[in-house]
């Protein structure tokens, strides 16, 4: 035997090395028919990678402090070296994160992936997203610019809305009468500490129930129905190297997109970095439209778009929580897109419409044809739940393949 | 599925549409603004910097960026930018050293009784109000003896900044005018001459305003440049991700 397998087996004899690289990459049997829609999990670990690599640079030289976080944030931009493109990668790594999220959820909803036996890992996946808006929402306030901090004060004061403990609540959690430095330092400490370990915690989670399932697939068949002699799924291929070489592909192509902005348009024309942020916080001066980033704004459409603040909040919490149910809500055994009927497929056409319009509004100032809008596409966000729940019940599907198309 | 597929492809093109309207940055004053377009030359620097350190920052603090850093982008020596550049004192009164921040004299309180408000720093105003709000600001002072300082600005009405230039552009005044149509509206006419034709005004606010857009973005070079390499580095490894793609997914087998 050569030294590197007696390495090896040292090793093994001590923790199980290769038995967690054959479980979760070299023999773990993926779908072959993985299609672009695919290529958001793995991208998603990517960029959280990236968040948390140049998330600790930035740390070196940020200071969480009222009086001088926005000074050093110019001074990470113009003395630190590359401190201008660990910045403008973060920045930009926070906005490509929900856009790969949004679509991996699409995914998770199109083909059916938060079916039984799936319904844990959907639920884990959701309590990612809810973490990691609270991560964007504390980061956010970090650069100490007028939006960071008027942002802020808007989204925390949501929370007075609760009846009789309201205004306690918003106290507590500013620390403050209004976002003020203790509120700035505990935001740091719980974006770069508490909810980094968290998100980490519950990818861990998420990827352990995915390969105790399985991968779902674009049909939406169940590939360990249908195994070889071998006992491995006849549709069913090697994550390594099979999906490590695709998914590289994603990744160039995902970088391409991720390092034009970085390089070319790092504040995508005032969608990633707001131009109000570049003036420091300011408590006397409230900006004339304060909007919360393009990824927040299909929730703050939805809250706006009632009459009434406590309605608007309940709302908008509801507009996440319901995603929770979704598993449940959706009674159809059927799980791909491909073989559902036309009346599936308008109403989830008609929520991602809705959903786009709702996070266009939300970035608007208010207006009444605004609102008016906003209150239909909330009603068709919820619908569509509710539209769920009917058609799923006895939908008229069409026959589901034995094999993966491939 | 085709259908559908169909259905996703406009429906996302039309709303791309819709979200595309809001791009625009807001203005506030409700002046139409000009368009401008920053020069990026070591010349057109070096002369709005002249501008700047001679005419904004008396009043106006920088401190975010350093002379020397100045000095290096705009290919000037640091003994150019000390002999020519640097009339700021530091705490102990001795003129300011080449790598400070470029921090202005005057103390906030003391800017405060003067204007009613603390100057703003100008280091980032480009990023936060646009270079074209910039061009036509400085380009919209008039003649106005209701304010204490005797100027008010188009772009910015009962603004508390006096017209600085005045003197390089002479004064202005807003006359009410009635056009052909019989659309009323605000114009500026110029009611004195100042040192400078009005060519001459529009090529210092020019160099001044590029200048600002240099302090508020003062890597765009270095950025654009290093992209490029970036990019075609990508654009390689992209063919050869793909081919490697490729030649391992040659075992797999269609099912058909």
């Amino acid at each position: 035997m050569s030294k590197a397998s007696d390495l090896l087996s040292w090793i093994d004899e001590r923790i199980p090395l290769t038995n967690t690289w054959d479980k979760h990459v070299g023999k773990y049997y993926a779908p072959k028919n993985f299609n672009f829609w695919y290529y958001f999990g793995s991208l998603a670990l990517l960029v959280l990678v990236l968040q948390i690599v140049t998330g600790i640079f930035l740390t070196m030289n940020y200071k969480a402090d009222g009086d001088l976080a926005f000074k050093s944030v110019e001074y990470i931009m113009r003395d630190v070296n590359w401190g201008w493109l660990i910045r403008y990668m973060h920045s930009t790594g926070a906005s490509m994160f929900f856009v790969v999220v949004y679509l991996h959820m699409m995914r998770g909803i199109m083909y059916g992936s938060y079916k039984k036996p799936r319904e844990l890992l959907w639920i884990f996946g959701m309590l990612i997203y809810l973490v990691l808006m609270a991560e964007a929402f504390m980061g956010y306030l970090l650069p100490w610019g007028q939006m960071s901090f008027w942002g802020a004060q808007v989204i925390i004061s949501l929370f007075g809305a609760i009846p009789f403990v309201g205004d306690a609540i918003t106290l507590w959690l500013r620390g403050d009468f209004v976002v003020a430095d203790s509120t700035l330092n505990r935001f740091f400490a719980l974006h770069v500490i508490a909810m980094p370990l968290v998100l980490i915690g519950l990818v861990f989670v998420h990827i352990v129930a995915l390969h105790e399932v399985g991968s779902n697939n674009p049909d939406g068949i169940d590939i360990k129905k249908n195994k070889g002699a071998d006992g491995i799924p006849v549709d069913g291929i090697p994550f390594h190297p099979y999906y490590t070489v695709k998914d590289l592909v994603g990744v160039v192509v995902f970088f391409i997109v991720f390092f034009a902005i970085v390089f070319f348009a790092p504040e995508m024309g005032g969608y990633f970095l707001e131009h109000a942020n570049y003036i420091p916080a300011d408590p006397l001066k409230t900006p004339e439209h304060i909007a919360p980033v393009w990824y927040f704004t299909p929730f703050y459409a939805i809250l706006r778009a009632m009459p009434d603040k406590l309605m608007g909040v309940i709302a908008m919490f509801s507009a996440i929580a319901v995603l929770f149910f979704l598993p449940w809500i959706d009674r159809s055994p059927v799980r791909s897109i491909r073989y559902r009927s036309m009346a599936y497929k308008i109403i989830l056409m008609a929520f991602v419409v809705a959903f786009i319009v709702l996070g266009y509004y939300g970035m608007q100032p208010v207006t009444t044809a605004g609102t008016w809008i906003s209150r239909l596409c909330s009603l068709i966000y919820f619908g569509f739940f509710v539209a769920l729940w009917f058609i799923s019940k006895d939908e008229n599907t069409k026959p589901v393949p034995e094999r993966v198309t491939y | 599925m085709k259908l559908f597929r169909q259905l996703l492809t406009t429906s996302l093109v039309a709303a791309t549409l819709v979200t595309s309207g809001g791009v625009a940055i807001a203005a506030g004053g409700g002046a139409e603004l000009e368009h401008f377009t920053p020069v990026r030359t070591d010349k057109a620097l070096q002369r709005g910097a002249k501008v700047f350190v001679n005419y904004c920052m008396g009043c106006h603090t920088a401190d975010y960026h350093r002379y020397s850093h100045f000095a290096r982008d705009a290919g000037l020596s640091e003994q150019a930018v000390v002999d020519n550049l640097i009339f700021t004192t530091d705490a102990d009164g001795e003129p300011s050293k080449v790598g400070s921040l470029m921090e202005s004299n005057m103390t906030k309180e003391y800017g405060k009784e003067a204007f009613g408000a603390v100057p703003p720093n100008l280091a980032l105003t480009a990023r936060s109000r646009g270079v074209d709000w910039l061009y036509t600001y400085m380009k919209s002072f008039y003649l106005d003896e209701s304010r204490p300082l005797g100027a008010n600005n188009v772009v910015y009405p009962a603004v508390g900044m006096p017209h600085v230039l005045a003197d390089l552009q002479g004064w202005q005044q807003l006359v009410h005018e009635t056009d052909d149509e019989g659309h009323e509206k605000n114009v500026l006419k110029p009611l004195t001459a100042g040192t400078l034709s009005p060519d001459e005004y529009d090529q210092t606010i020019t160099d001044l305003v590029s200048f600002l857009d240099y302090l508020g973005d003062p890597n765009r070079e270095a950025r654009h440049s290093l992209g490029i390499k970036v990019m075609l580095f990508l654009l390689v490894f992209l063919v050869l991700a793909v081919l490697l793609k490729k030649e391992y997914w040659k075992d797999i087998p269609h099912n058909t």
